[in-house]
């Protein structure tokens, strides 16, 4: 990449995105440790170039499915990071009402159609979201992005499985941050991992640099092309987890030294050096990274504020036919 | 009004909503070929290969496609093949479809309906005969059906498919080749609602699925005897008809609950807790089960019958709820 082809306005805007998704995770922990998450979190910091330079290549109707580390996905998806934060408190005006939390956030209106608590099982509805997108003959794609530990569920056989044969608009992205949960990943995943378990089935697949949000927008772009005239595809990003795997684990069980060798890898700041290389100015950069502390300093004290949820809608949106508003028991 | 088999009926249904409704699709193993009973024969010719989609042996991508797709706007119709292979399936029916709309926070609504060939039949075992109901019927958020009839087949599965809702619709494999009445013009009943079959006073028999057909014979048996039994076939486990079981139970006094499934932890208790804390004081004996003892089910003919419920078995019970064993 020559300073001359790269795209100044992109990337800031991709920094930008990155920006938004540090401090609004950095909000919630804060939020978390003064006891207003009343749930678990389950940060994405260090991850957020894949989250960004996959989720910026989505228009508004294309469909993505995330997991219980995807408040970078969703953000950059176009849901509103306040409804997020009100969410993540449990409160009045949340993308789910306070019925979901942290790791079921979802917001349809920007086709975000939801994280899971259960790893691996977003795969199966992705592959099922893109049959109903085939059977309505519709263009547009659907990004399914799971864990490095999620390739260990049947899950992912039978949904690559399911695309490949069905020959359905899917983008697989296996964010590998190195770890599931409080083990490393490497000592749970036999063979050569994603990639490789992808060629298997007859998809293409890569890995590549998930900290370079270049890359990963580059691949990303790429891989939307190809989907929609090959079908399925997988895209292996190597990022790295630089916190714990919720946001209260101190995460001791990784060597000593190797957190700290990976903060010299952080995305943003990778990114940041790319910009001021193509010649942004350091006080542009300062601006952008100014904005998202006060975007989301002012949400969170509005999600503080704002009420819980009255207990009465307890009972709401279960069903239709036995609704529990007429008979719950 | 013609004749069709329970079979028929079911596929006559689905035919029907596939003509009516563009979005509606069904998807499962051997499809193509008819399905393993013949319930989808003649429909790929008919709809093609997209609406009547033969997939691979994945059990737990069928069901989870099936919830994507049904976000989707589509209306997908899952055959899980037998009941027991919908167990590979858990997480998406009960944490996935069951729980989208809610933990969305209403955003989702997952409009499939899972059909799964549910009981006994011959030499089977233990793998391929359960009736696994009560299991369905204790989630929140999925509708529980379970025809006894041709046409209830034909017509609750026509409702279950316009449902948003998610609706676990069990079939039971003995009944595929019961001959009955279908009346195209009458209007498709309501999910929820139960039918009293048999008119009676003494006692109602309570049932549902192929149990209620050996119900209706013990009713037979009883009048023999000179006992007026009143027989209900509940048709839907969630939600159920408390109103018509109550109203019943009420007149007769006694309450007799006969189901396949294993009685312990059976839908029977739940009916029975309900009927006695609602009619407690009109109740002339308490409200009784039979149903399978908690065994798995057996291949050898002699074992496999310990867990049969007969309309004698059913009739003797009877009588002596009623008091009127003659000793
Ligand atoms: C089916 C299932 N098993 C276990 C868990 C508990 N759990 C939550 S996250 C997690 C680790 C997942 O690792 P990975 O897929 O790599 O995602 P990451 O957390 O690293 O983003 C585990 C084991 C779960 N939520 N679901
Ligand atoms: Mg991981």
């Amino acid at each position: 990449m020559t300073a001359s082809n790269f795209d100044r306005t992109r990337y800031s805007r991709f920094y930008s995105q990155m920006l938004r998704i540090r401090a609004f995770e950095q909000a919630a922990i804060k939020a978390k440790e003064e006891g207003l998450v009343l749930g678990a979190i389950h940060p994405s910091i260090g991850q957020e170039a894949a989250a960004v330079g996959v989720c910026e290549n989505l228009k508004p109707d294309d469909i993505l499915l995330s997991t219980h580390r995807g408040h970078g996905h969703t953000l950059s998806k176009g849901a509103s990071p306040e409804a997020m934060m009100r969410e993540l408190l449990g409160k009045v005006g949340g993308n789910c009402g306070g019925k979901g939390g942290s790791m079921h956030i979802a917001d349809f209106s920007v086709g975000m159609l939801g994280a899971n608590g259960v790893v691996g099982a977003n795969i199966n509805i992705a592959v099922g979201a893109a049959h109903a997108i085939k059977l309505k003959g519709e263009d547009k794609l659907v990004v399914c992005i799971f864990g490095d530990g999620a390739i260990n569920r049947g899950p992912f056989l039978e949904g690559l499985n399911w695309a490949k044969i069905f020959n359905l608009p899917v983008l697989f992205v296996c964010e590998d941050n190195a770890y599931s949960a409080t083990t490393h990943t490497r000592d749970t995943t036999a063979g050569e991992g994603p990639v490789a378990r992808a060629k298997a089935l007859g998809l293409e697949a890569q890995s590549i640099d998930g900290n370079d949000v270049v890359a990963v927008d580059i691949a990303t772009q790429d891989y939307i092309r190809r989907v929609k005239m090959h079908g399925p595809h997988l895209l292996h990003l190597k990022t790295y987890r630089l916190g714990g795997h919720t946001s209260t684990d101190a995460a001791g069980y990784r060597p000593t030294g190797e957190a700290d060798e990976k903060w010299n890898h952080d995305p943003l700041v990778r990114c940041r050096t790319l910009l001021t290389e193509a010649g942004v100015a350091v006080a542009e950069l300062d601006n952008l990274e100014a904005d998202a502390s006060r975007e989301m300093a002012a949400i969170y004290a509005t999600a503080r504020d704002a009420p819980f949820p009255p207990a009465i809608e307890a009972y709401a949106d279960v069903q239709d036919i036995g609704d529990p508003r007429t008979e719950a028991f | 009004m013609k004749q069709m088999t329970y079979l028929e009926a079911g596929r006559e249904g689905l035919a029907e909503m596939m003509r009516e409704d563009p979005t509606v699709w069904a998807l499962g193993e051997d499809l193509g070929r008819g399905g393993v009973f013949g319930q989808y024969h003649g429909l790929q010719q008919e709809f093609g290969k997209d609406r009547i989609a033969d997939t691979p042996i994945s059990e737990s991508c069928i069901l989870g496609s099936a919830v994507g797709a049904a976000m989707m706007g589509t209306r997908p119709v899952v055959e899980m093949r037998f009941a027991d292979f919908a167990l590979c399936a858990v997480d998406e029916l009960v944490n996935q479809a069951a729980k989208a709309r809610y933990m969305f926070g209403g955003q989702a609504r997952v409009p499939m309906v899972v059909r799964e060939p549910s009981g006994l039949w011959r030499s089977s075992a233990a793998q391929h005969s359960q009736s696994l109901e009560a299991w369905y019927a204790h989630i929140p958020g999925l509708v529980v059906v379970m025809p006894a009839t041709p046409a209830d087949n034909k017509s609750l599965l026509k409702q279950a498919i316009r449902c948003d809702d998610p609706v676990v619709y069990l079939e039971h494999k003995d009944l595929w080749a019961l001959q009955g009445p279908v009346d195209d013009d009458a209007p498709d009943l309501p999910l929820g609602k139960a039918r009293i079959a048999r008119a009676g006073s003494q006692i109602t028999l309570l049932s549902w699925s192929a149990m209620f057909h050996q119900a209706m014979q013990a009713a037979e048996l009883l009048a023999a005897q000179g006992v007026s039994a009143e027989v209900i076939d509940l048709r839907s486990l969630w939600p159920w008809d408390k109103a018509t079981v109550c109203e019943s139970v009420g007149r007769t006094g006694h309450l007799l609950i006969v189901h396949e499934a294993v009685r312990v932890g059976g839908f029977g208790a739940e009916i029975a807790a309900t009927v006695s804390e609602k009619l407690f004081g009109q109740l002339k004996s308490a409200p009784a089960r039979l149903a399978a003892p908690r065994i798995p089910i057996s291949y050898a003919p002699t074992m496999e019958n310990e867990v049969r419920i007969s309309a004698e078995q059913i009739a003797a019970a009877a009588l002596k709820q009623i008091g009127k064993i003659n000793a």
